[in-house]
């Protein structure tokens, strides 16, 4: 056997192993989690090594637990799902405002500087979220904004703008431009165009980024913690899940209940929009 | 080259003249919201560096107050804090390397299509988009010595002797091929952990930027006898380098100011220390946002050195070979 028919041979058979692996690693964790949340805490102490749940031992309830207000004995978790939705879509709104229309200009108008300012929104990653954590917290404390969701959502913009700038700026340049000079022949201005036109031909673009905007709010900790930590009212589920495993002795099987109940929405949204987010992410990347 | 009057700026038509006025006035908004909610603030940060501020003063302070340099004395005299740069340092360069690579493992595997590559491209994604609070309480449950799976199987199947504590031990003493070695062990979990929950990031890039690559060359190559990894090593990495090094950048910037997977992991204990958790002790524990400011201002400097030292040698020697 040659050199490169072993080399073939090795690396077709490696490729199936390299994927199996990958595979169990990435969604082992998943069904980990989903799997303890419906077993009972004392099963797991017995038996922590079990790959399944059998049918008689199978409980709901850890849900039932983490989803009841506190005055019932739950962990309250439902009243944080309602504010993570309340922030997420805030932050999905007001981001899109914001990007919208800087993004068509970034892609259409040659303007002063129009070629670098992508590059400059994107250097805002350069600065740590800590560095940003310091003055915002100071500012939020003293407007007295320390603990509210309406703040916590103008934080989140600092984070999604750059990114759903340089997402949108990269759909826009697909809408072909002599569909806006036609409407431009019969006497739209500029705003007109982009509203009627441009914004109906990207919106599955502007979901794609709308998405990605909200898991990134969803999902969202440091922040939370650092402004909403004194108030419980106004808990995220990210937040209030983080502090059930400090505060008190709550079950590992009731927090990965919860955990189920956080990761579910994002993974739904992810699904039905995977592909728009994909392209979206990486869009550019294959011209070197 | 050209004959046009040389003062100043070249002159404009009538319509760039108009483009140029509307492609301001719509960036402005945009413009206004960074500057607002992220120029401002790094900008006091810095201000508030040189300035003893603790919370409760800064209600009646002032912009500027007395300048001073004690905070930045506090940082680095502050017991742990060279460690706690090096901690950071090891912790950045392993999630990087060790994402980028397995992300190109996985983009490599994934390259050639097969009934159901979409699922699995989909699927391998997960750890990236799922929320970081949740992914840390499994990885925490999984490893813990008492309930976790890991431990329960290490301990039956695999013959250790005992559980391990992985994520509260800073020095694991083991013997390696009969040799007595010390492993920072939770430090190297951190790190297994960012690997896992960022190689679907570089995988995504790499993937696309294969799926890019033209064909022809590498049937020329194969007609000329050349094996695989020289295929690899020869057409397809030279391809790849420019990605790859946009990645290493990003995810460097990422790692080094990441703060939520470490402190979820371990809260900073047991070898963990990263700068960004010092960051926010500083600022929660003391409520001495001066040092916090500092502290914050010191990681950002570390970081911009070491990009510049990078974008002075490699991005210059992939410029290079590209040309």
């Amino acid at each position: 056997m040659s050199r490169a028919q072993f080399e073939d041979r090795f690396f077709g058979i490696l490729r199936w192993v390299v994927i199996g692996l990958l595979l169990v690693a990435t969604v082992f964790p998943f069904y980990y989690m989903v799997l303890l949340s419906f077993r009972p805490t004392g099963q797991l102490l017995l038996d922590p090594g079990a790959l399944w749940v059998g049918v008689h031992e199978l409980t709901l309830s850890t849900y039932r637990d983490i989803l009841e207000p506190t005055s019932e004995g739950g962990q309250g978790l439902l009243g944080m799902l309602r504010n993570s939705a309340l922030v997420s879509l805030g932050t999905v709104a007001l981001t899109l405002a914001a990007s919208v229309p800087g993004a068509w200009a970034i892609s259409r108008l040659k303007f002063f500087g129009s070629r670098h300012i992508g590059a400059v929104f994107l250097a805002v990653y350069l600065f740590p979220a800590s560095l940003l954590a310091v003055p915002l917290f100071v500012m939020f404390s003293r407007l007295g904004m320390q603990g509210s969701l309406v703040g916590l959502a103008i934080v989140y913009i600092a984070q999604t703008v750059p990114v759903s700038v340089y997402m949108l700026k990269n759909y826009f340049t697909t809408v072909p431009v002599s569909i806006e000079e036609a409407a431009a022949l019969d006497g739209c201005s500029r705003l007109t165009i982009l509203r009627r036109v441009v914004l109906p031909l990207a919106a599955p673009s502007l979901m794609a980024t709308g998405l990605y905007v909200f898991m990134i709010a969803w999902n969202e900790f440091l922040f939370a913690l650092l402004f909403l930590v004194a108030t419980p009212d106004k808990w995220t589920v990210s937040l209030g899940l983080s502090q059930l495993n400090h505060a008190i002795e709550v079950p590992t099987t009731v927090l990965m209940a919860g955990s189920v109940v956080l990761t579910v929405p994002v993974i739904v949204l992810f699904y039905a929009a995977e592909r728009f987010l994909t392209e979206g992410l990486t869009s550019g990347a294959d011209k070197g | 080259m050209s004959t046009a009057p040389r003062a100043g700026r070249p002159r404009l038509s009538p319509r760039q003249r108009r483009d140029n006025r509307a492609g301001l006035a719509f960036v402005t908004p945009t413009l206004l919201v960074v500057l607002v909610i992220v120029v401002l603030p790094i900008a006091w940060t810095v201000l508030l560096a040189f300035q003893h501020a603790r919370l409760l003063d800064l209600q009646s302070m002032g912009l500027f107050g007395d300048w001073t340099w004690r905070n930045f004395d506090q940082v680095f005299t502050a017991p742990g804090f060279w460690d706690s740069l090096w901690t950071t340092l090891v912790y950045t360069v392993g999630g990087t390397v060790g994402s980028i690579l397995l992300g190109l493992v996985a983009a490599l595997a994934l390259r050639r299509p097969f009934r159901g590559r979409g699922v699995v491209r989909g699927t391998m994604l997960l750890p990236y988009v799922a929320p970081v609070v949740a992914v840390t309480f499994v990885w925490e449950t999984a490893l813990s010595p008492q309930t976790g799976i890991v431990n329960h199987w290490g301990t039956h199947l695999l013959g250790w002797h005992k559980p391990v504590a992985f994520l509260s031990t800073s020095n694991y003493r083991t013997d390696l091929l009969g040799f007595h070695v010390h492993l920072p062990l939770a430090l190297m979990t951190v790190v297994a952990f960012e690997v896992w929950r960022y190689f679907p990031f570089a995988f995504l890039f790499l993937l696309a930027r294969l799926q890019a690559v033209p064909g022809g060359i590498e049937e020329a190559a194969t007609v000329d006898g050349a094996t695989l990894t020289q295929r690899f090593r020869h057409i397809l990495l030279p391809q790849l380098m420019p990605v790859i090094a946009l990645l290493s950048v990003l995810r460097f910037i990422m790692t080094f100011n990441k703060f939520d997977d470490v402190y979820l992991l371990t809260g900073g204990d047991s070898g963990t220390d990263v700068v960004s958790v010092r960051v926010y002790d500083f600022l929660t524990a003391s409520y001495d946002v001066g040092s916090a400011a500092a502290q914050a201002l010191v990681l950002a400097v570390v970081l911009m050195v070491v990009l510049g030292v990078y974008f002075a040698f490699f991005a210059k020697r992939v410029q290079e070979e590209q040309a």
